[in-house]
Protein backbone atom coordinates (compact mmCIF):
# COMPACT_ATOMS: atom_id res chain seq x y z
CA UNK A 1 0.00 0.00 0.00
CA UNK A 2 1.48 3.33 -1.27
CA UNK A 3 2.35 5.88 1.53
CA UNK A 4 2.70 9.36 -0.23
CA UNK A 5 5.63 11.19 1.18
CA UNK A 6 7.91 13.93 -0.18
CA UNK A 7 11.65 13.90 0.27
CA UNK A 8 14.55 16.63 -0.21
CA UNK A 9 17.67 15.76 -1.37
CA UNK A 10 19.84 18.54 0.52
CA UNK A 11 23.07 18.23 -1.97
CA UNK A 12 20.99 18.58 -5.12
CA UNK A 13 18.73 21.53 -4.44
CA UNK A 14 19.84 24.57 -5.80
CA UNK A 15 17.18 26.39 -4.69
CA UNK A 16 15.75 27.48 -8.22
CA UNK A 17 11.98 27.73 -6.47
CA UNK A 18 11.31 25.55 -9.61
CA UNK A 19 9.22 23.35 -7.32
CA UNK A 20 7.41 26.82 -5.47
CA UNK A 21 6.24 28.36 -9.14
CA UNK A 22 4.87 24.83 -10.33
CA UNK A 23 2.93 24.54 -7.37
CA UNK A 24 1.75 28.08 -7.35
CA UNK A 25 0.74 27.34 -11.26
CA UNK A 26 -0.47 24.14 -11.50
CA UNK A 27 -2.96 24.91 -8.45
CA UNK A 28 -3.39 28.57 -9.38
CA UNK A 29 -2.55 29.51 -5.15
CA UNK A 30 -4.14 33.01 -4.31
CA UNK A 31 -1.80 35.18 -3.46
CA UNK A 32 0.12 35.62 -0.16
CA UNK A 33 0.17 31.74 -0.07
CA UNK A 34 2.61 29.41 -0.74
CA UNK A 35 2.02 25.96 -0.01
CA UNK A 36 5.68 24.89 -1.31
CA UNK A 37 9.07 27.11 -0.14
CA UNK A 38 12.78 26.58 -0.31
CA UNK A 39 14.06 27.36 3.03
CA UNK A 40 17.86 27.99 2.85
CA UNK A 41 20.47 27.82 6.15
CA UNK A 42 23.94 29.36 5.73
CA UNK A 43 23.16 31.33 3.18
CA UNK A 44 26.08 32.80 1.03
CA UNK A 45 28.63 30.70 3.00
CA UNK A 46 30.38 28.01 0.21
CA UNK A 47 30.36 24.74 2.17
CA UNK A 48 27.65 25.13 4.39
CA UNK A 49 24.82 26.40 2.65
CA UNK A 50 21.90 23.97 2.14
CA UNK A 51 18.51 24.69 0.43
CA UNK A 52 15.45 22.08 1.09
CA UNK A 53 12.06 22.43 -0.70
CA UNK A 54 8.91 22.50 2.45
CA UNK A 55 5.34 21.63 2.02
CA UNK A 56 2.78 19.61 3.91
CA UNK A 57 4.74 16.33 4.45
CA UNK A 58 1.45 14.41 5.13
CA UNK A 59 2.74 13.07 8.43
CA UNK A 60 2.10 9.79 8.81
CA UNK A 61 1.02 10.93 12.80
CA UNK A 62 0.22 14.31 11.68
CA UNK A 63 -0.09 16.95 14.45
CA UNK A 64 -2.40 19.31 12.57
CA UNK A 65 -5.28 16.51 12.73
CA UNK A 66 -4.70 16.06 16.48
CA UNK A 67 -5.04 19.61 17.30
CA UNK A 68 -7.92 20.75 15.41
CA UNK A 69 -11.21 21.98 16.98
CA UNK A 70 -13.29 20.87 13.86
CA UNK A 71 -11.94 17.79 12.94
CA UNK A 72 -11.60 18.82 9.61
CA UNK A 73 -8.89 17.02 8.58
CA UNK A 74 -8.72 13.30 7.01
CA UNK A 75 -6.57 11.06 5.32
CA UNK A 76 -6.73 9.59 1.91
CA UNK A 77 -6.23 5.88 1.57
CA UNK A 78 -2.56 6.59 0.18
CA UNK A 79 -1.57 8.27 3.24
CA UNK A 80 -1.83 12.23 1.76
CA UNK A 81 -3.35 14.57 4.71
CA UNK A 82 -6.28 16.56 3.33
CA UNK A 83 -8.66 18.84 4.62
CA UNK A 84 -12.14 20.05 4.11
CA UNK A 85 -12.47 23.94 3.61
CA UNK A 86 -16.09 23.78 4.63
CA UNK A 87 -15.66 22.59 8.01
CA UNK A 88 -12.43 24.65 8.43
CA UNK A 89 -13.18 27.90 10.72
CA UNK A 90 -9.76 29.40 10.31
CA UNK A 91 -8.12 29.14 13.53
CA UNK A 92 -5.25 28.38 13.18
CA UNK A 93 -4.25 26.05 15.81
CA UNK A 94 -3.08 23.68 12.63
CA UNK A 95 -0.64 26.29 12.30
CA UNK A 96 1.01 26.17 15.76
CA UNK A 97 1.00 22.67 15.78
CA UNK A 98 2.47 21.71 12.18
CA UNK A 99 6.66 21.70 13.05
CA UNK A 100 6.60 22.75 8.70
CA UNK A 101 4.55 25.55 8.83
CA UNK A 102 2.77 24.43 6.36
CA UNK A 103 -0.74 25.51 6.90
CA UNK A 104 -1.31 29.01 5.19
CA UNK A 105 -4.01 31.14 5.66
CA UNK A 106 -5.10 33.58 3.07
CA UNK A 107 -6.47 37.20 3.64
CA UNK A 108 -10.09 36.88 2.62
CA UNK A 109 -10.38 40.79 3.46
CA UNK A 110 -9.14 44.10 4.80
CA UNK A 111 -7.85 44.56 8.38
CA UNK A 112 -6.01 41.36 8.07
CA UNK A 113 -9.17 38.94 8.05
CA UNK A 114 -7.93 35.37 8.08
CA UNK A 115 -9.93 33.10 5.20
CA UNK A 116 -9.92 29.54 5.34
CA UNK A 117 -6.79 26.80 5.96
CA UNK A 118 -4.58 26.15 2.86
CA UNK A 119 -1.99 23.73 2.22
CA UNK A 120 -0.61 21.30 0.00
CA UNK A 121 -3.00 18.71 -0.86
CA UNK A 122 0.03 16.54 -2.98
CA UNK A 123 -1.79 17.29 -5.80
CA UNK A 124 -4.75 15.34 -4.56
CA UNK A 125 -7.29 17.81 -4.18
CA UNK A 126 -10.06 17.65 -1.40
CA UNK A 127 -13.36 16.09 -0.80
CA UNK A 128 -14.78 17.69 -3.52
CA UNK A 129 -15.55 15.38 -6.94
CA UNK A 130 -12.66 14.70 -8.36
CA UNK A 131 -11.29 16.86 -10.97
CA UNK A 132 -14.48 18.89 -11.06
CA UNK A 133 -14.59 22.79 -10.89
CA UNK A 134 -15.29 23.13 -7.65
CA UNK A 135 -12.25 20.90 -6.29
CA UNK A 136 -10.00 22.65 -8.85
CA UNK A 137 -11.11 26.36 -7.00
CA UNK A 138 -10.85 24.96 -3.46
CA UNK A 139 -7.90 22.76 -3.53
CA UNK A 140 -6.01 22.88 -6.89
CA UNK A 141 -5.38 20.25 -9.59
CA UNK A 142 -5.91 16.53 -8.30
CA UNK A 143 -3.49 15.20 -10.05
CA UNK A 144 -3.35 11.69 -8.13
CA UNK A 145 -7.03 10.99 -9.93
CA UNK A 146 -5.38 11.61 -13.20
CA UNK A 147 -2.73 9.13 -12.61
CA UNK A 148 0.27 11.67 -12.43
CA UNK A 149 2.68 12.59 -9.21
CA UNK A 150 2.71 16.24 -7.79
CA UNK A 151 3.81 18.85 -10.25
CA UNK A 152 6.33 20.03 -7.77
CA UNK A 153 8.11 16.51 -7.80
CA UNK A 154 7.77 15.99 -11.60
CA UNK A 155 9.27 19.48 -12.32
CA UNK A 156 12.11 19.45 -9.90
CA UNK A 157 15.08 20.28 -12.53
CA UNK A 158 17.73 18.36 -10.67
CA UNK A 159 15.48 15.88 -9.15
CA UNK A 160 16.47 16.97 -5.28
CA UNK A 161 12.56 16.74 -4.46
CA UNK A 162 11.12 13.44 -4.41
CA UNK A 163 7.69 12.40 -4.12
CA UNK A 164 5.44 9.54 -4.37
CA UNK A 165 5.34 6.11 -2.01
CA UNK A 166 7.62 6.63 0.75
CA UNK A 167 9.23 3.40 0.27
CA UNK A 168 9.94 3.74 -3.66
CA UNK A 169 11.36 7.52 -2.78
CA UNK A 170 13.65 6.14 0.06
CA UNK A 171 14.88 3.41 -2.03
CA UNK A 172 16.02 5.89 -5.16
CA UNK A 173 17.18 8.49 -2.13
CA UNK A 174 19.41 5.08 -0.52
CA UNK A 175 20.91 3.75 -3.81
CA UNK A 176 22.37 7.90 -4.36
CA UNK A 177 23.91 8.03 -1.16
CA UNK A 178 25.67 4.65 -1.79
CA UNK A 179 26.38 6.39 -5.11
CA UNK A 180 28.09 9.07 -3.24
CA UNK A 181 30.34 7.25 -1.18
CA UNK A 182 31.19 7.45 2.23
CA UNK A 183 33.16 10.78 1.71
CA UNK A 184 32.67 12.22 5.61
CA UNK A 185 32.88 16.49 5.11
CA UNK A 186 33.64 15.93 1.14
CA UNK A 187 30.46 14.71 -0.01
CA UNK A 188 29.14 17.94 -0.45
CA UNK A 189 28.41 19.80 -3.37
CA UNK A 190 27.94 18.91 -7.46
CA UNK A 191 31.12 17.09 -7.48
CA UNK A 192 29.30 14.31 -5.29
CA UNK A 193 25.45 14.41 -5.60
CA UNK A 194 25.52 13.38 -8.86
CA UNK A 195 28.00 10.58 -7.79
CA UNK A 196 30.16 11.88 -10.15
CA UNK A 197 33.71 10.22 -10.36
CA UNK A 198 36.57 12.83 -9.55
CA UNK A 199 37.69 14.28 -12.68
CA UNK A 200 40.49 12.25 -14.16
CA UNK A 201 39.89 8.87 -12.96
CA UNK A 202 37.61 6.74 -14.68
CA UNK A 203 34.90 4.12 -13.79
CA UNK A 204 32.69 4.53 -10.58
CA UNK A 205 32.80 6.54 -7.81
CA UNK A 206 33.72 5.00 -4.14
CA UNK A 207 30.84 3.08 -2.76
CA UNK A 208 28.99 2.34 -5.67
CA UNK A 209 26.52 -0.72 -5.85
CA UNK A 210 27.92 -3.64 -7.84
CA UNK A 211 24.91 -3.51 -9.98
CA UNK A 212 24.40 -0.01 -10.15
CA UNK A 213 25.07 1.68 -13.68
CA UNK A 214 28.17 3.30 -15.01
CA UNK A 215 27.50 6.80 -13.22
CA UNK A 216 28.84 8.96 -16.57
CA UNK A 217 28.62 5.88 -19.18
CA UNK A 218 27.16 7.12 -22.48
CA UNK A 219 23.49 5.34 -23.62
CA UNK A 220 24.52 2.79 -25.93
CA UNK B 1 -14.58 66.38 11.79
CA UNK B 2 -17.39 65.21 9.34
CA UNK B 3 -14.67 64.74 6.66
CA UNK B 4 -12.82 62.50 8.74
CA UNK B 5 -15.77 60.40 9.91
CA UNK B 6 -16.51 60.16 5.87
CA UNK B 7 -13.37 59.45 5.60
CA UNK B 8 -12.97 56.58 8.11
CA UNK B 9 -16.94 55.32 6.96
CA UNK B 10 -15.87 55.24 3.66
CA UNK B 11 -12.70 52.87 4.23
CA UNK B 12 -14.80 50.65 6.46
CA UNK B 13 -17.42 50.04 3.45
CA UNK B 14 -14.14 49.88 1.07
CA UNK B 15 -13.01 47.25 3.27
CA UNK B 16 -16.20 45.44 3.52
CA UNK B 17 -16.24 45.23 -0.59
CA UNK B 18 -12.98 43.24 -0.19
CA UNK B 19 -13.85 40.71 1.71
CA UNK B 20 -14.05 37.16 -0.08
CA UNK B 21 -17.39 34.84 0.23
CA UNK B 22 -16.00 31.74 2.52
CA UNK B 23 -19.56 30.32 3.33
CA UNK B 24 -20.34 26.79 3.70
CA UNK B 25 -22.43 25.09 1.42
CA UNK B 26 -25.90 24.34 2.65
CA UNK B 27 -25.88 20.45 2.85
CA UNK B 28 -22.78 21.03 4.13
CA UNK B 29 -23.97 23.03 7.16
CA UNK B 30 -26.62 20.33 7.68
CA UNK B 31 -24.13 17.37 8.50
CA UNK B 32 -20.86 18.60 9.75
CA UNK B 33 -18.91 15.65 9.10
CA UNK B 34 -16.02 15.27 7.13
CA UNK B 35 -16.81 14.32 3.34
CA UNK B 36 -14.39 11.81 2.57
CA UNK B 37 -12.50 11.42 -0.74
CA UNK B 38 -12.86 9.51 -3.76
CA UNK B 39 -9.70 7.44 -3.89
CA UNK B 40 -7.68 8.37 -7.07
CA UNK B 41 -8.27 4.83 -8.68
CA UNK B 42 -11.75 5.00 -8.92
CA UNK B 43 -11.68 7.69 -11.25
CA UNK B 44 -11.53 7.16 -15.51
CA UNK B 45 -8.15 7.98 -16.52
CA UNK B 46 -7.62 10.66 -18.98
CA UNK B 47 -7.61 10.14 -22.61
CA UNK B 48 -3.96 10.66 -23.72
CA UNK B 49 -2.70 10.59 -19.78
CA UNK B 50 -1.33 7.63 -17.59
CA UNK B 51 -3.92 4.52 -17.95
CA UNK B 52 -4.87 1.85 -15.49
CA UNK B 53 -8.47 -0.17 -14.81
CA UNK B 54 -10.53 2.36 -13.30
CA UNK B 55 -11.57 0.79 -9.90
CA UNK B 56 -8.24 -1.14 -9.88
CA UNK B 57 -6.19 -0.06 -7.21
CA UNK B 58 -2.70 -2.28 -8.13
CA UNK B 59 -3.18 -1.04 -11.77
CA UNK B 60 -3.68 2.30 -10.79
CA UNK B 61 -0.66 1.76 -7.97
CA UNK B 62 2.12 0.18 -10.55
CA UNK B 63 1.60 3.13 -13.05
CA UNK B 64 2.50 5.37 -10.38
CA UNK B 65 4.94 3.42 -9.31
CA UNK B 66 6.38 3.84 -12.93
CA UNK B 67 6.38 7.47 -12.55
CA UNK B 68 8.16 7.34 -8.87
CA UNK B 69 10.86 5.70 -10.37
CA UNK B 70 11.10 7.81 -13.66
CA UNK B 71 12.31 10.24 -10.91
CA UNK B 72 15.37 7.98 -10.25
CA UNK B 73 17.74 9.55 -13.13
CA UNK B 74 20.26 6.45 -13.07
CA UNK B 75 17.56 4.04 -14.00
CA UNK B 76 15.81 6.68 -16.21
CA UNK B 77 18.81 7.18 -18.61
CA UNK B 78 20.61 4.07 -18.07
CA UNK B 79 18.31 1.39 -18.51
Amino acid sequence: MARMKFLCDAERCIECNGCVTACKNENEVPWGVNRRRVVTINDGVVGAEKSISVACMHCSDAPCMAVCPVDCFYRTADGVVLHDKDLCIGCGYCFYACPFGAPQFPQAGAFGLRGKMDKCTFCAGGPEEDRSEAEFKKYGRNRLAEGKLPACAEMCSTKALLGGDGDVIADIYRERVARRGNKGAEAWGWGSAYGQPPKGAGGAAPGVAPSAPAPTGAKS
Amino acid sequence: MMRRLLLAAGILVLGGCMEVEQASTPERQAGQTVRRDTAAWNNEPLAGGPKWSKGDRTSWEEQIKKRQLAQHEDRRIYQ
